[in-house]
């Protein structure tokens, strides 16, 4: 890689800026470099993959190497030779009811992570939990899953999670813990456990929070303490300075037609985010009764109408399009949408200081430092007439939001960011109160939590005990606070002075090296619990799989501390709620509860709370540069860092793998004279941290952004020293943002992987986007733009193939995609996709099947954001089939181009002819084939790929085939939505849909007869079978942008 | 000057060129013969198992259907192997002594499954569903020959792709009435395809020759 980077061309900002304001260059670009046309660029663009670095480095000589291949070659020869491995087959001994070797089992349970339960449906081969789907009747998923969902059951496999018990370092048992939990139990008893604590993550499982509060009764002297990294501290804090007591915040987004987010992000994390994204984009998916673009009759060739949905348009609307009549006779087949003058959207305003995928969808996004943010929602609930709130300073646009929220009151909201200060979310309160939103879009409940409370001043308390000698036990149970805490409370030297520590967790991790005890914890799908949902909804955790490695769960170190050693986590959850649920029949509500994945009744009922205007004040004026702190958008607070999946998932914003960074507006790095990688010194608050710079457009000036969760030091094989350790610079009275931040050039240079260079598509304007005046006016904007190159459409020497059974087709509607990537990875989980590390990914080698490509538009210092996700097109005329020189890429009769590996000889001929980069070749044995506790992990139903063969997004075949051998036992025709492939499943807006294009009622067909439909470069004519859904933005005409 | 070759190396260079040529097509020919032929199909070798199971003593000495053990033939695509508790289900009632049945007993005493030796052996890029072929009138026999003759299991047919596609290419050759298809006497009426046509329209069968029907 040093290579590289002494060969990186540095940027010169000014011209690229004067490029972008000229309109030169790309109208949607993917990085600076794409815009300046670097040679980096330039070399990715000719070639896929650009490196040719040899991937064999041994300084073997020429002879040695003669003398390998002349053996291997020999062997080779003989090794064709021989016959199939024997095999072997074991039945169960007692086979279980239910079981059917072959069929997936699906179970219900429930993810928790930051405090927030999620439904899920798990699905299981022969008692080996394989694949994570959202649960539909949970009120938190609707069906969908996100990619730390999706990934979880990589983290069930992951081989180094914690394996035994530890004492001091030494292999112990379980027992002996026990024995020892006694004894501390029995001196605390003696002074009634003033010195025991116990730290939690964010509680919110019914069963625990009861075994917790019984044992407080037992030691009253005792005390219990959450710490959560990326808590949500300061929505506590707000909601305590506006209301006086906690509460849980709901937004109703279906009903919210003006939506202001501050700083929010809430499209792709926090409480509920699967729910929110749902709400968000179901007023999104804009079905209008607009006929197709009408092409005069010498243009359409025979056999073939315009646009590329022309199944439903022959079979529907035939007798019109046959003859020349005027396009208004075919509107009525359309009569499922309505009029494209009455289209309406909601508006979306974010502010923001670092681009987000809710940035990205909000109709107008302003680009404020982290101060600026507080200070606008300061103006905004003065502007709206919020008694007892005077403004500093007034945002330009602030009239106008405020007079487009007022025009909505009642059906418009607030949100707040959760890393936002107290103050932001207390204004937000004031300000939905105000605009009559509350009991309409947003609505309270009691907090989720089994105690709600403001997490910092807990762990701050603790640590002071910790520090005064006064705490003699503490068991952590869950979390890392030795890597999590912020540097200023200094947790590693308050553990120090407790004498006993112990600690429950996945990994034995950075906190239980200074442990004298280790538990390894349970994963959740081997163990029983509960959870509850952003709306108090309560779901049972029901393991899939028995603990791997005998782990335990924090409900068994309570038990054994109430003296009931032996009480498995089965009965634990089950006592809890047959004395809770209060139920006479209990058997049936249990079953029911389990079978179904939800408690019935158990969300929390909506509460009124009046806003208490209470004197909020204004953060002191920031001096110098400013600096936010954020959990990392893939791998969290470090909690899923060791999950490859999650590594190499390349972040929604920056399409970064295997790396955090500082990310630094263009502008404020031209001043500082930066470049992306140039390694930067940090100072802020007498500590310093040394990371590299990544310099990305639409980033707030004077600010730079860190995130949690990389810098690990014992995380495990795949994480550890990577990236930076934002923690190290996070401090207590601030744990958001904080300014007075020094930064300095060390002259060392880092390397970044990204994936925004790779398989572009030149500048031939994949995304298109209108504005709803635009849409109303030129509703085909999508395909008929005024510069779309008059070609021979559709000009080929064949005839048309006919397919008459189905005829398998896919829409994504770019109006719904909020970027989120959970589909990337619910891919990467159902097809066995192979994880290839970073340096592999420098190279352009990473094997994802669908992409998200994330697209700038305008300027640099303040540019629009669009996601597109792109699978395969599955081109009716693939290119790539045309040049394989062995048949392993071939059309099906469904219109599938198939992959078939044993043929593929690996020449990359088709990679290199598919327009779209969506073929992934197996450069190396990537596929981990010799990690034992990975192979349980496997979809059964997918081939494992192996070195040399291409690969690519297959439809899913594999759900295609079982749902037609399905259909065919019953002698019928599949039905529309039996076949959902993995990324569709796991999509939170439903923008992506799949079925079949020969039955004109199916879905799939109706959305691709919509006028937004378009295809990606459809002047290649290959016909794609994945068309997408054009964007509307819905900009307010009285803010005037740059 | 004399003459470097004699008269007789005119034969020896025929009869070499002759011999090279039948050399080079006897290899081709014994290449093809080990690779199509038994030692590489296994066709007809008997593998060895733990229990020396005979097929024709449980189905046509004691007219045991092949569902009874191959439980899930007609629902997964797996048929299914039989769990020890199957066998013990009359084995703890007769032959409960019999030494030759030590190892499925040893099974169920110690919880331990039996490893039988795979017989019918796809490789792994190959995705085969019993329960449609089953459905579609696709008969036992069909494939796995004549199990109830078998009194140990080899394989009848070499299931290369060769042999799939014909009958994928042509399934009216071979299909049979649904209510046949465990019957393993079955025999074909003498206008099999006349009959085997009115059964493909019947059952709506498929000529599936795409790759991604078996291959994924």
């Amino acid at each position: 890689m040093s290579a590289k980077n002494s060969e990186k061309t540095a940027l010169n900002l000014d011209q690229l800026r004067a490029r972008l304001e000229q309109g030169k260059g790309p109208q949607y670009w993917r990085s600076l470099e794409e815009v300046a046309e670097t040679p980096e660029f330039q070399a990715f663009l000719e070639d896929e993959f650009a490196d040719r670095t040899p991937d064999w480095l041994d300084p073997a000589n020429r002879r040695s190497f003669l003398k390998v291949m002349g053996a291997s070659l020999a062997l080779a020869g003989l090794a064709a030779c021989t016959k199939q491995p024997k095999e072997v087959i074991v039945p169960y001994v007692r086979q279980p009811e239910e079981f059917v070797p072959g069929r997936p089992l699906f179970y219900a349970t429930a993810m928790t992570m930051n405090g927030v339960g999620t439904g899920l449906l798990v699905e299981s081969h022969l008692g080996r939990p394989t694949k994570v789907e959202g649960n539909p009747d949970h009120p938190g998923s609707l069906g969908a899953t996100d990619y730390f969902q999706q990934a979880s059951v990589l983290q069930l496999y992951d081989p180094d999670r914690s394996q035994v018990v530890l004492n001091r370092g030494r292999i112990s048992s379980w027992i002996s813990f026990q024995s020892a939990l006694a004894r501390e139990l029995a001196e605390a008893d003696l002074d009634k456990g003033a010195g025991f604590r116990i730290l939690t993550e964010t509680v919110v499982s019914p069963t625990l929070g009861s075994q917790i509060q019984d044992f407080l009764q037992l030691l009253p002297a005792a005390k219990w303490h959450q710490w959560e990294p990326a808590g949500r501290h300061s929505a506590f804090s707000g909601a305590q300075a506006a209301f006086g007591r906690p509460v849980n915040t709901i937004y109703n987004l279906e009903n919210a037609d003006v939506i202001v987010s501050l700083d929010g992000g809430f499209l792709a994390c926090g409480p509920g985010n699967l729910r929110l994204a749902h709400d968000f984009a179901a007023r999104r998916h804009i079905l209008t009764n607009t006929q197709v673009p009408y092409k005069p009759k010498e243009d359409r060739q025979e056999g073939y109408q315009p646009g590329p949905a022309a199944p439903y348009r022959n079979q529907a609307a035939t007798h019109v399009l046959e003859d020349n009549s005027p396009p208004q006779q075919v509107s009525q087949v359309y009569a499922l949408g309505i009029s494209p003058d009455q289209v309406t959207q909601p508006r979306m305003y974010s502010v923001e200081a670092a681009p987000s995928p809710t940035g990205g969808m909000a109709d107008h996004r302003f680009v404020l430092k982290p101060s600026e943010i507080e200070a606008f929602a300061f103006a905004l609930a003065a502007e709206l007439g919020v008694s007892g709130v005077t403004a500093t300073s007034k945002h330009p646009a602030i009239p106008a939001i405020a007079q487009d929220l007022k025009a909505h009151t009642g059906r418009c909201v607030v949100i707040p960011g959760d890393f936002q200060p107290p103050s932001v979310h207390a204004l937000a309160h004031l300000v939905n109160a105000a605009l009559g939103a509350a009991g309409k879009t947003v609505t309270y409940t009691d907090p989720i939590e089994v105690r709600a409370e403001d997490q910092l001043a807990s762990i701050k308390e603790l640590i002071g005990e910790m520090n005064a000698g006064q705490v003699k036990t503490l068991l952590i149970l869950g979390g890392n606070p030795l890597y999590t805490v912020p540097a200023d409370l200094d947790f590693k030297s308050a553990l120090d002075k407790v004498p006993f520590r112990a600690h429950l967790a996945l990994y034995n991790d950075e906190t239980s090296e200074y442990c004298q005890w280790h538990v390894n914890e349970a994963h959740y799908l081997e163990t029983w619990s509960d959870t509850r949902a952003f709306d108090g909804t309560v779901s049972f955790v029901q393991p899939l799989i028995a603990p791997l490695y005998d782990g335990r769960t924090a409900n068994e170190i309570f038990t054994t501390l109430a003296g009931e050693a032996d009480k498995s986590p089965h009965d634990i959850v089950r006592e809890h709620w047959q004395t809770a649920s209060k139920s006479a029949d209990f058997e049936t509500y249990w079953q029911t509860a389990l079978h179904d994945g939800i408690v019935p009744n158990t969300s929390l009922a909506p509460i009124t709370v009046a806003a208490k205007p209470s004197a909020l004040t204004h953060a002191p004026a920031p001096q110098g540069l400013e600096i936010q702190f954020r959990p990392d958008p893939t791998i969290w607070d470090g909690a899923f860092s060791n999950l490859g999946w999650l590594q190499e998932c390349p972040k929604p914003e920056t399409k970064m793998t295997w790396d955090n960074a500082i990310w630094i507006s263009p502008a404020t790095a031209e001043q500082h004279g930066i470049a992306t990688g140039d390694d930067l010194q940090i100072k802020y608050q007498g500590r310093a941290i040394t990371g590299a710079a990544f310099l990305l457009p639409g980033h707030a000036n004077d600010t730079v952004t860190v995130h949690f969760g990389y810098g690990r030091t014992r995380g495990g094989k795949v994480c550890d020293e990577i990236g930076i350790n934002a923690y190290l610079l996070q401090t207590s009275d601030a744990p958001g943002q904080g300014s007075g931040v020094e930064i300095a050039k060390t002259g060392g240079t880092h390397y970044f992987s990204t994936t925004q260079h790779t398989q572009t598509m030149e500048s031939r304007e994949p995304v298109r986007t209108a504005t709803l005046e635009e849409f109303k006016k030129e509703p085909g904007f999508a395909t008929e733009k005024e510069d779309d190159k008059p070609l021979p459409k559709y000009l080929t020497l064949y005839p048309d193939y006919k397919y008459e059974g189905y005829k398998w087709g896919m829409t994504i509607d770019l109006n719904a995609c909020v970027g989120c990537s959970s589909c990337v990875i619910a891919c990467q989980a159902e097809n066995n996709i192979a994880v290839v590390g970073k340096a592999e990914v420098g190279k352009g080698r990473h094997m994802h099947w669908i992409r998200v490509d994330r697209y700038f538009k305008g300027t640099m210092d303040d540019p629009e954001l669009y996601f597109q996700p792109v699978p395969c097109m599955q081109c009716e005329n693939a290119p790539c089939e045309l040049v394989c020189p062995v048949a392993a890429t071939i059309h099906s009769g469904e219109g599938i181009n198939q992959m078939v590996y044993n043929r593929c000889v690996g020449t990359r001929y088709c990679s290199n002819n598919c327009p779209y980069k969506v073929r992934r070749f197996n450069f190396l044995l990537y596929s981990d084939w010799s990690t034992e506790s990975y192979y349980p992990l496997r979809n059964p139903d997918v081939t494992v790929r192996s070195r040399g063969v291409m690969e690519k997004c297959t439809y899913c075949i594999q759900r295609i085939n079982a749902a037609k051998i399905e259909s065919e036992k019953e002698n019928r025709r599949i039905r529309d939505g039996e076949i959902v492939p993995a990324c569709a499943q796991a999509c939170p807006t439903r923008a992506i849909t799949f079925g079949d294009i020969n039955d004109p009622k199916s879905k799939v067909a109706q959305l691709k007869a919509q006028i937004r439909n378009y295809s990606l470069l459809e002047e290649l004519n290959t016909r794609p079978r994945t068309t997408y859904l054009a964007r509307l933005r819905n900009p307010n005409p009285e803010i005037e942008k740059g | 000057m004399s003459q470097i070759f004699y008269r007789g190396t005119n034969t020896i260079a025929k009869v070499s060129i002759v011999t090279i040529v039948f050399l080079v097509g006897a290899l081709i020919t014994a290449a093809y013969i080990l690779g199509r032929g038994s030692y590489n199909s296994d066709v007809a070798v008997v593998k060895e198992q733990p229990v020396p199971f005979s097929h024709k003593h449980h189905v046509t000495d004691d007219g045991i259907d092949c569902r009874y053990c191959h439980t899930s033939v007609e629902t997964s695509h797996y048929a299914g192997l039989p769990a020890t508790e199957i066998c013990m289900s009359c084995h703890s009632q007769i032959w409960s002594n019999a030494n030759i049945l030590e190892p499925v007993r040893a099974s169920w005493r110690s919880g331990e499954s039996i490893a039988w030796t795979r017989v019918h052996d796809l490789p792994e890029f190959v995705y085969f569903n019993h329960s449609i072929h089953v459905n579609k009138g696709i008969g036992c026999a069909s494939c796995h020959g004549r199990v109830d003759q078998m009194p140990l299991m080899f394989k009848v047919n070499t299931l290369y792709m060769n042999w799939c596609l014909d009958c994928h290419r042509e399934p009216e050759k071979y299909v049979r009435p649904r209510e046949q298809v465990f019957n393993m006497a079955y025999v074909p009426p003498a206008n099999q395809i006349e009959f085997g046509r009115k059964l493909v329209a019947e059952y709506h069968i498929q000529k599936l020759t795409d790759c991604y029907t078996c291959h994924r």
